[in-house]
């Protein structure tokens, strides 16, 4: 991380660590914490996406799907087999790790965008899953009753508990990401996505560092699937499908996807206009989503964040150097 | 119904063909072409031909326009984002066609009337051979196309090396719009003829495009009759499938064999190592 990186983390702490205190004492817009707690769990999945997308030049559509594991396996150990919430976890993290490595072995070894693809059918497939085996994930209903979390004894039982818990880990996350992308992996990782067969030629290891990247982003992923569960307590197939996957691709793309930055800002923007601003359009939230999506992509390839960063490079009148993250 | 994926496997075979493009939106055109046939038969009460020419004709204009307007337009031209838009594309699609025709599912008369053949004691619908001679044509036509005529090379050309053909005269960009109006209008004309057997309704466009998808790398990409015989064993294994496993896991199979398929054999059954190995899928 350069010293630019450190300050706009330093300040995003500081404002998400302020911000239910700001927001606690107005009624129309206390529910705003809760709002956050999910940008902060989507926020693990888009920066896993960003890192992907951004950095590894490869679209993933499985998201949810990675998503889901990590939720169910929480769900299903947890509520059938009263296991204590913090030691299943890992168990999410190391199947959907283990899932991402087998799929992504075979379909990052070739270039090109099987890895699109590839995931949007393994996306399918988990969702007919849990749609299907009723006996184990509840089918079409879902499931219920799932415990919470606890800390030392204590369970967390309020909004403002889990928003720290769940902010905590999205700026982990964060600092481990800015470090792997300013170690050696990240660095091969972006020769890839300027330019592959250079990066090849120059002896990156192109095909492993995306299946590793790729691995990353389904961890975060289960990891955001497992707090999830704990915050709702109840899970449906219908948060995991493939419209879920495409959001959190529009999620990292509106911010913009070269950057973390961009991730994060994209993921709480998206966040508020699905759960408060969209709600209006009910059915046809499709199309909006779709448009958005079309419209970031044609007029706004590298999302919010370029605009943020012209607007400051014009204010000190001189070009940045640097943008974003990189 | 394996035919059905054929056909729209040959629809991504073309665009991919020529752009390297994975078009997202391709099953959103079956959808489309299956829909568009229920509103001219049925509301504006047009024969059956008529119907399916202009069924085709409005899916291969949604195609045109999506190049023309949308591809074209946008400001970078990385292989990735051009993925993403089809895949807005996609969604925007099934939104308006949501709009349009609401959520339940549209039937479509045979298009010959009188009921099943009975051939060695099994029954065949008479639609199925209507699929049957469709797909056949199609793909008939589309290997003379490709090997025959001018146009045909000319895309191709554009597939091995844009900037080469570019230099040789041949209109890439032209070459380009025309593979999706083309693939449009085949996944329309898969639109229509499936519609009298299984029903359409907005959303399943992608579940189609995705086996269709499967299908395109079982055969091999590229390969129109790989394509075909893919799409048939697609076609049987889900049947049996449903007959004999569970009809939960069907829209499965198709799924499984095509992740299966770029675990071992990512050529697919008919493509060649070698040709895979110089295309850049």
């Amino acid at each position: 991380m350069n010293r630019k990186d450190w300050g706009i983390f330093l300040g995003t702490v500081l404002l998400i660590g302020v911000f239910p205190w700001m927001v606690k004492p107005f009624k129309a817009v206390s529910h705003y914490i809760d709002v956050m707690v999910f940008a902060g769990i989507f926020s693990l999945i888009s920066i896993g996406l960003s890192m992907l997308m951004g950095y590894g030049g490869q679209i993933s559509l499985a998201q949810a799907a990675f998503f889901g594991i990590g939720a169910y396996s929480s769900g299903i150990l947890t509520t059938h087999f009263g296991l204590n919430p913090w030691a299943v976890m890992p168990v999410g993290i190391l199947l959907a790790a283990v899932v991402a490595w087998l799929l992504g072995i075979p379909a990052l070894r070739l270039k090109g965008h099987y890895l699109a693809m590839a995931t949007l059918g393994f996306g399918v497939i988990v969702h007919i899953v849990l749609n299907e085996e009723v006996k184990w994930t509840g089918g079409p209903s879902g499931m219920a009753d799932i415990p919470g979390l606890a800390i030392a004894g204590r369970k967390l039982t309020s909004e403002i508990a889990y928003y720290y818990l769940v902010w905590t880990a999205v700026f982990l996350v964060l600092l481990f990401c800015f470090h792997v992308l300013h170690s050696r992996i990240g660095r091969g990782l972006r020769a890839i996505h300027e330019e592959e067969t250079a990066a090849e030629a120059m002896g990156v290891p192109t095909a492993r560092l995306k299946v590793q990247v790729f691995v990353l982003s389904a961890v975060f992923a289960a990891l955001a699937g497992s707090l999830y569960t704990h915050y709702v307590n109840c899970l449906t197939p219908g948060s995991f499908n493939l419209m879920w996957s495409i959001r959190f691709m529009l999620m990292v793309m509106v911010g913009g996807m070269q950057s973390l930055w961009g991730a994060l800002l994209g993921t709480v923007l998206m966040t508020f206009v699905g759960n408060e601003w969209l709600q209006v359009f009910a059915d046809f939230e499709v199309l909006v989503y779709g448009a958005i999506l079309l419209m970031v992509v044609l007029f706004l390839p590298k999302g919010l964040v370029s605009v943020i960063a012209q607007g400051f490079s014009s204010h000190k009148a001189r070009p940045s150097l640097s943008d974003g993250s990189s | 119904m394996g035919l059905i994926y054929a056909l729209v496997a040959i629809g991504y075979n073309i665009v991919y063909n020529v752009t390297e493009i994975i078009n997202f939106a391709q099953g959103e055109f079956v959808m489309l072409g299956g829909l568009f046939a229920v509103f001219f038969a049925g509301t504006l009460h047009l024969p059956i031909l008529i119907t399916f020419f202009a069924a085709v004709a409005v899916a291969g204009l949604f195609g045109f326009a999506m190049e023309r307007f949308v591809i074209r337009n946008a400001r970078s031209t990385s292989v990735m984002s051009l993925t993403i838009i089809t895949l807005a594309v996609s969604i925007m699609l099934k939104g308006t066609a949501m709009l349009w025709w609401g959520k339940d599912p549209y039937s479509l008369s045979s298009f010959t009337a009188g009921g099943p053949i009975l051939l060695g004691g099994a029954a065949i619908q008479r639609q199925a051979l209507w699929v049957l001679g469709v797909s056949m044509l199609v793909v008939f036509c589309l290997t003379v196309f490709f090997r025959r005529s001018i146009y045909g090379k000319a895309m191709l050309a554009c597939a091995d090396n844009p900037s080469a053909a570019r230099m040789t005269g041949i209109p890439v960009r032209q070459m380009v719009l025309f593979s999706f109006v083309m693939s449009a209008a085949i996944g329309a004309a898969a639109g229509v003829v499936i519609t009298p057997i299984s029903l359409m309704e907005y959303d399943r466009g992608a579940l189609l495009g995705l086996k269709g998808f499967g299908a395109a790398v079982l055969g091999g990409l590229g390969q129109f009759h790989g394509a075909l015989a893919a799409g048939a064993i697609l076609g049987l294994s889900e049947a049996f499938c449903a007959g004999y496993l569970s009809s939960g896991y069907k829209d499965a199979v198709a799924l499984i064999m095509l992740l299966l398929t770029l675990f071992f054999k990512p050529e697919g059954l008919f493509g060649s190592k070698e040709a895979a190995k110089l295309k850049k899928f």
